[in-house]
Order: structure tokens, then sequence, then C-alpha cells
């Protein structure tokens, strides 16, 4: 009897994290930051920049010191002919520090549409906008 | 063993549709409490990356990439500075040498604050073992003591150390407060504050 309610106990458990897991919504990485300043008007997927992925192998200071990344996102204007000319992520993304601009859809590759955004952000959570 | 599935499958309908029915109701449990989306998803099911994007599934899984960091309740489940600590990552100082190290500084600031909450402490040897002078001071802090207004609201908003804190480094949760709300008060100093009107 003690088996079967465990089990009955343990069905319930199952079911009930079954049921709410349903309606949740995926959520990107923390930190990630969506730039859409032009990507929406020029037809491509807007960018989105991994900053776990940076951070493992670089700094804060590197980027936002050195190469001058001001800290919010889409506050950089950041266009592909800047980047040609080895400003921002041209800098290191030029086939010589780390792979060259030619893999469009790998920073092209989120949802078109998508606001420019730091995931993880209060401001969103809260639906604040932003002070400029 | 029979009994036993039946009285599963009843829970299992009885669990759809007590859920089912609690949804349709105005009075729900926890009704302003949203459930906490799954971390760490690979790229094409976070939400923010296009399935459809064939660059999308060269990107590198998160979770893969935090396999053997320390690991911490927040954000994205990864304590940073302990990682860089005890050289589970060594993140390069330089974008293309890999020789030059930070300069740190070992200086804490102490800011008193309202309320009861604990004091703040700022600890420069963490910050500067990620971040040059120049990131802070002077654009977000002005460095003289009592220069530098700010409020928890601000810092919600985006402002001074909301900059970092609640976009990229560790998130203002209430699992996060004493992080920077770390020395406690002499005693009965908010009181006497309250009453000296300081």
């Amino acid at each position: 009897m003690v088996i079967k309610q465990n089990i009955l106990g343990l069905g319930v458990i199952l079911i009930s994290l079954f049921t709410m897991m349903a309606p949740m919504k995926a959520q990107a990485e923390y930190g990630d930051v969506v730039i859409n300043n032009y990507a929406d008007a020029a037809e491509m997927r807007p960018a989105v920049f991994p900053h776990w992925f940076h951070r493992i192998r670089f700094n804060c200071s590197v980027c936002h010191a050195d190469l001058g990344f001001k800290f919010g996102a889409g506050k950089n204007e950041i266009t592909m002919a800047k980047i040609i000319e080895g400003e921002f992520c041209g800098a290191c993304h030029n086939g010589e520090i780390a792979w060259s601009i030619e893999n469009c859809d790998v920073c092209h590759s989120g949802i078109s549409g998508t606001p420019t955004q730091v995931k993880g952000s209060p401001l969103r959570a809260s639906n604040i906008a932003a002070p400029k | 063993m029979y009994k036993l599935s039946v009285l599963i499958l009843i829970a299992s309908i009885s669990g759809v549709f007590s859920l089912v029915a609690s949804a349709d109701s105005s009075n729900t449990f926890n009704r302003m409490l949203k459930p906490q989306a799954p971390a760490n998803l690979p790229p094409a099911e976070d939400g923010l990356h296009d399935p459809d994007n064939p660059g999308t599934h060269m990107l590198q899984p998160p979770k893969e990439a935090f396999e053997g960091l320390v690991k911490a309740k927040w954000g994205n489940k990864v304590d940073w500075i302990k990682s860089i600590k005890t050289k589970k990552i060594s993140p390069r100082h330089n974008a293309s040498d890999a020789a030059p190290k930070p300069i740190i500084m070992n200086l804490n600031i102490v800011r008193q604050v309202k309320g009861s909450m604990p004091d703040v402490v700022f600890p420069h040897d963490r910050h500067t073992l990620l971040l040059a002078c120049s990131n802070c001071h002077t654009g977000i802090f002005i460095p003289q003591k009592g220069a530098n207004q700010m409020s928890m609201a601000a810092i919600m908003l985006g402002e001074s150390c909301g900059k970092c804190h609640g976009a990229v480094a560790f998130p203002i949760t209430t699992s996060t407060c004493k992080l920077c709300h770390s020395k406690p008060k002499a005693k009965n100093s908010v009181l006497k504050r309250s009453v000296t009107g300081s």
C-alpha cells in the first residue's frame, strides 16, 4: 500500500511537472544582446551577440575599453561597413583573431523583428523603456 | 500491477483536469508568479535565435561551454569571478596578445545605505580583474567619496551599477542582494539615523 501511494504520488508530481513545463517560454542566455538597429530594414535577421561565449575568452575591458564598445544594447551604431574597416566586431572577426565576416548567418541568427535588447534585463521584465 | 497503472492513470487525468480547471479560473494559485524558463537551452530552442537559420545550428550550446565552470544560482548560472579565480577559464586581457595581465586594485569602498539593509561594500579587486578604470571612471562613477548619487531604482533602470548588473554581470534578484549589501550595520545605527534625521 505504501509503495502504491508512493507511486501514485510520483505520478501526480510527474504529471503536474509536465503540465507546468508546457506553458514555459524559452529564454535566451542571460546577457545575450540582440542588435537590430538596421537589420530588419535591410531584410537581414538581427545579430545576436553571445556575451557568455566572449567573456569566457576575453575580459570585459578588451571590447568595452580597448575596442570602444559603449555599454548598452544598440548604443554602438555598428554597421557592416565599420566592421569591414576593422571597427567593433571587425577588430577580431577579420580572419586573424577570429573567423571572418563571410559567415553572415552565424551572427545574423535572431528571429526577424526581435527588438534591440539585452536578455534578462529588469527593464525588459517590467516593460519599462530604457532611459535615453 | 493492473490496479497500479489504473491508479496512476486516474491520478494523471485528475492532475491534468485540476490544472486545466485552475487555468480557466480567475483565482489561480500564484497568479503573478511567472514560472522560470529553463536556462542554457541550445540556440535553436532559446526563443531568440531563428531555428530556420542554418548558422544557428553552428553555434555552441551554452551548456557545453559551461561544463566544469563554477555554478551560481543566478544569471546564466555561472559564477564568473570564481571560475576565473579557480582557473576554470582564463580570459585574455588583450585581443591579440595572451601575455598582458590586468592590474588589480585592492580597494574596498563602503557605502552607508539608508534603511535597514546592510551597507554596501564595493570591491575594486574583482572589478579591475575584468575592467579598465576608464570603463567606470568618470563616465559612470566620479572617483570621489559622496560624489555619486545612486539608488536601487536607478540601478534597476540600468544606471550606475545597473549598467552591467542586470545586463551581463550578476543580476539583481532577491538571492543576490547580499552580494553587495554585505556589511552589517553597527547596532541601532538605523534607529539613530532616523532619530537624527541624517
